[in-house]
């Protein structure tokens, strides 16, 4: 017997239906309101370290302007701008007084003091080579009121604005005081600054995951962003970084609208994107980065300076940066320490000597130098794919110029370790090693490591002693004028060129690429988070 | 076989004692200093030094190796020397991604393995036999990665079915969790499918020519029956012992298909800690897959009493 069952309805019943289903709509756009706005983005490494004072590590670096604010900034046309602090010299050029700006708090609610400021310059410099060379020439740097920090110097020393407002390793993050008083070889317990974005320890996956908040009570500056000055007026709720190792993942994450942006496209990869009209394919920063090599100062055969040129005569920045790079669009060969597109990048001094390929001149000078075939034990990294085919290309141009090469492959840990070392090479030390510096860091002769020429104790991997060219990185620091700094500048170049400090072998440029729903990217030498805004 | 688990967990006292001191003087003689990787390029010897003074770093081996095994025993397994974060919870932020996609993984290898080596061994020498065969030879010989790319090509962006990457807790929501887990964990199980079809199906040929399977037939059951109930019983022992071992290896690391689907998994933790010479996270997974082996070794032997009565400890 087959049965039947009927619902009868009633009104109260239909009602009820009704009012339920409109109510749960109303829910569903009340959460979809409530939903936080986020940008999910794959960056060029994950974030395990994350106090920017501690280590110069980029990705740690780009997790430092998301949470910690700057005294000042620096903006595109290179010029130091106020951030947290405005400032005034004095007539003597010795005094320099910042003022913090109204409205200034700490993410856990405290206000912002000078105090904080002051605790927060000294373990910067502590840890910045830049600011310890400022530090040798500070009187004193104190509070001299809630809002007022006071920095005398014992003597000239005119780059203070631009150390204070330089965007890379190291920015001269702020922090509480309490923070701050942490030493600069540990790291601070907390991430508590004053920046536009909050970092969210509950949710932070070292390695994998890290995740950030707008900062509700950030006042931002009133002008409009460039670089790292201006007004920081966030537009979305949360960002979000996500570590992806493969890249092709990456890109697959982008088409497919899981991702919104990457922060570094792989070259070969980038075509696959090009055909997507959903995605922005751009190079945000347009001065890049510089590859470069360095040779072992303390021990044969690169002890020797002719031995030296010949070295850099042999290699060829074309060939280097076809084998690093591949697509001309985004290199270029130069000779200069500074970038080939900031205001003190020239050519001076390249005519004579640039990396060109020129194996004629360099088996002459090698000849001259009575080279006796000592080998050159060259660093080859094979899992870092920025640095590993560098010592490829270069071996082979010296041994074609007549040089012993002697390869020796291994990870990056291991590199970086073996080149701290000032052993012999043959007793696990090395000869010549490659690396990359974001142009930021080699700039100006401030800045950059590879020409601080202290030798032993004070240098860079490489270890160069020159005191002429140590006397004429102080007379920059002491210049008053941008002549007179451009001046000196090109006399560094031209001197450093001909000792072969290190070998420059050409500017790149990375690319990024995001989600036609994000707009006002903001270009620069640091990749940063503010100002953007995201369609759904 | 309570005194025999209770033997067999004594036993393995030395055997994670011998681990953790291999682990420790390999980790610590072998070039790298997680200082370094710390600082970044431009800190200068002397702040390497402090650096390496504030992570115990500059004490004498016996000395640090002794005070991390007094710490493991109080169930402390450090702090990451890079990121400053509990060990325990860097690997609790990554034991579901991982426990998910090997067990899914061991699913699928023994839903579609066993039935295929025992149909191949059923049909020993026939066009099914040689399909299966051949399909394996493919599982074995192709990339994973490979196999990763392809899935993800076809089912994520032609078709546009499943997710391209990540990873969803089964807390958000069993759709969510099994729309991001079938690709990895067919990824992950192909070289496994392979594999323990052909112990499946060699060890059931050894099974199919006995007496009492011929016995069995004689009396009139089933085929099903015959193979299921009685020879894949008799055959169970190695092909336990594979899959075992297997659930053991996803566990310890996959980092290939973790990182094709943008898994954070154990696998990426220990690549990513070996590259950093993080050593508290290296030695504390190199421990804790030391353990798990023990474990599923144990569990494993104490299976085979399951599946064969005349085992008995």
């Amino acid at each position: 017997m087959q049965s039947t069952v009927v619902i009868k309805s009633s009104p109260g019943m239909v009602r009820s239906l009704l009012s339920a289903t409109l109510l749960s709509f109303g829910a569903m756009s009340f959460v979809a309101e409530t939903q936080a706005q986020t940008v999910n983005a794959v960056m060029h490494s994950g974030v395990r370290i994350i106090d920017p004072i501690l280590t110069t590590a980029h990705i740690t670096r780009n997790h430092g302007y998301m949470v910690f604010d700057t005294l000042l900034g620096m903006n595109e046309e290179f010029q130091p701008q106020p951030q947290m602090a405005d400032w005034e010299i004095s007539d003597d050029g010795l005094v320099y007084t910042f003022t913090l700006r109204d409205g200034l708090t700490w993410h856990d609610g405290e206000a912002v003091t000078a105090a904080d400021c002051v605790a927060s310059l000294e373990r910067w410099a502590k840890r910045d080579s830049g600011g310890l060379m400022l530090m040798n020439h500070v009187e004193s740097l104190e509070a001299s009121d809630e809002r007022t920090i006071t920095l005398t110097l014992s003597s000239p020393f005119s780059y203070v604005l631009e150390l204070l407002a330089k965007p890379s390793s190291v920015p001269a993050f702020m922090m509480p005081e309490r923070l701050a008083s942490t030493s600069p070889e540990e790291a601070i317990p907390e991430q508590i600054g004053s920046g536009p974005f909050r970092f969210m320890a509950d949710e932070f996956q070292p390695g994998n995951r890290v995740v950030y908040t707008k900062f509700e009570e950030y006042v931002p500056r009133d002008e409009p962003p460039s670089w790292t000055a201006g007004g920081k007026v966030v537009n979305v709720d949360r960002v979000e970084w996500i570590t992806m190792p493969d890249q092709q993942t990456a890109i697959n994450a982008l088409g497919s609208g899981d991702i919104d942006f990457i922060e570094q496209v792989p070259l070969d990869l980038a075509p696959l994107l090009e055909t997507n009209d959903d995605l922005i394919l751009e190079t945000l920063s347009e001065m890049g980065s510089q590859t470069m090599g360095r040779m072992n100062f303390l021990y044969p055969p690169f002890d020797d300076v002719r031995i030296r040129q010949a070295a850099m005569l042999a290699m060829n920045q074309e060939d280097v940066l076809a084998a690093l790079v591949g697509n001309a669009d985004y290199y270029e060969a130069c000779g200069s320490f500074f970038g080939c597109t900031t205001p003190l990048g020239s050519d001076a001094g390249t005519d004579t000597w640039m990396a060109t390929g020129d194996l004629d001149r360099a088996r002459e000078l090698l000849e001259e130098a009575g080279y006796d075939g000592t080998p050159v034990v060259m660093l080859q990294p094979t899992d870092v794919a920025t640095v590993s085919p560098q010592p490829v290309v270069a071996a082979q141009a010296l041994r074609q110029a007549g040089f012993n090469v002697e390869m020796q492959p291994m990870d990056w840990q291991t590199l970086v370790t073996r080149r701290a070392s000032q052993n012999d090479p043959a007793d696990g030390g090395w000869n010549m090693f490659f690396t990359n510096w974001i142009i930021p860091e080699v700039w100006n002769p401030i800045v950059n490591p590879m020409l601080n020429a202290q030798g032993r104790e004070g240098s860079f991997f490489g270890w160069p002693k020159d005191e002429e060219l140590e006397a004429m990185r102080l007379d920059f620091a002491m210049a008053e004028s941008d002549e007179e700094r451009e001046r000196i500048a090109e006399a560094i170049q031209v001197h450093a060129l001909e000792q072969v400090i290190y070998v420059p072998l050409g500017d790149y440029r990375s690319v990024s690429s995001w989600s036609n729903q994000l707009d006002g990217v903001l270009k620069g030498p640091v990749p940063v988070f503010w100002n953007l805004t995201k369609s759904e | 076989m309570f005194a025999y688990f209770i033997r067999r967990i004594l036993a393995s006292i030395p055997v994670m004692l011998v681990v953790a001191l291999f682990v420790f003087l390999l980790l610590r003689l072998s070039p790298g200093d997680p200082a370094a990787i710390i600082a970044g390029d431009m800190a200068s010897p002397a702040q390497l030094a402090n650096i390496r003074a504030a992570l115990g770093l500059d004490q004498p081996l016996h000395i640090q190796f002794f005070v991390w095994l007094g710490e493991l025993v109080r169930g402390n397994f450090g702090t990451s020397l890079i990121s400053q974060t509990p060990v325990l919870t860097m690997i609790g932020q990554r034991l579901e991604p991982t426990v998910s996609l090997a067990v899914v993984a061991i699913l699928f290898t023994v839903v579609i393995s066993v039935p295929l080596g025992v149909i191949a061994a059923w049909r020993h020498g026939r066009f099914l036999d040689n399909l299966v065969m051949s399909a394996s030879v493919v599982g074995f010989s192709v990339p994973v990665f490979v196999i990763g790319y392809l899935l993800i090509q076809l089912f994520a962006l032609e078709l546009g079915w499943l997710p391209v990457q990540g990873f969803r807790s089964l807390s958000e929501g069993i759709a969510p969790f099994a729309s991001r887990i079938v690709l990895p964990a067919l990824t992950l199980s192909s070289i496994y499918i392979a594999l323990i079809t052909r112990m499946t199906r060699a060890s059931m040929l050894e099974v199919l020519d006995e007496d009492y399977i011929r016995t069995a037939r004689a009396k009139g059951l089933a085929e099903r029956a015959v193979l299921f109930r009685h020879a894949l019983r008799n055959a169970a022992v190695p092909i336990l012992t594979v899959i075992g071992t297997g659930f053991a290896l996803m566990i310890s690391g996959v980092v290939v298909t973790e990182s094709v689907f943008n898994i954070p998994g154990l696998g990426r933790l220990i690549v990513d800690a070996v590259l950093a010479r993080d050593y508290p996270v290296i030695q504390a997974l190199i421990l804790l897959t030391a353990g798990l082996y023990v474990i599923i070794n144990l569990l494993i032997d104490l299976s085979y009493a399951i599946t064969d009565p005349r085992i008995r400890y």
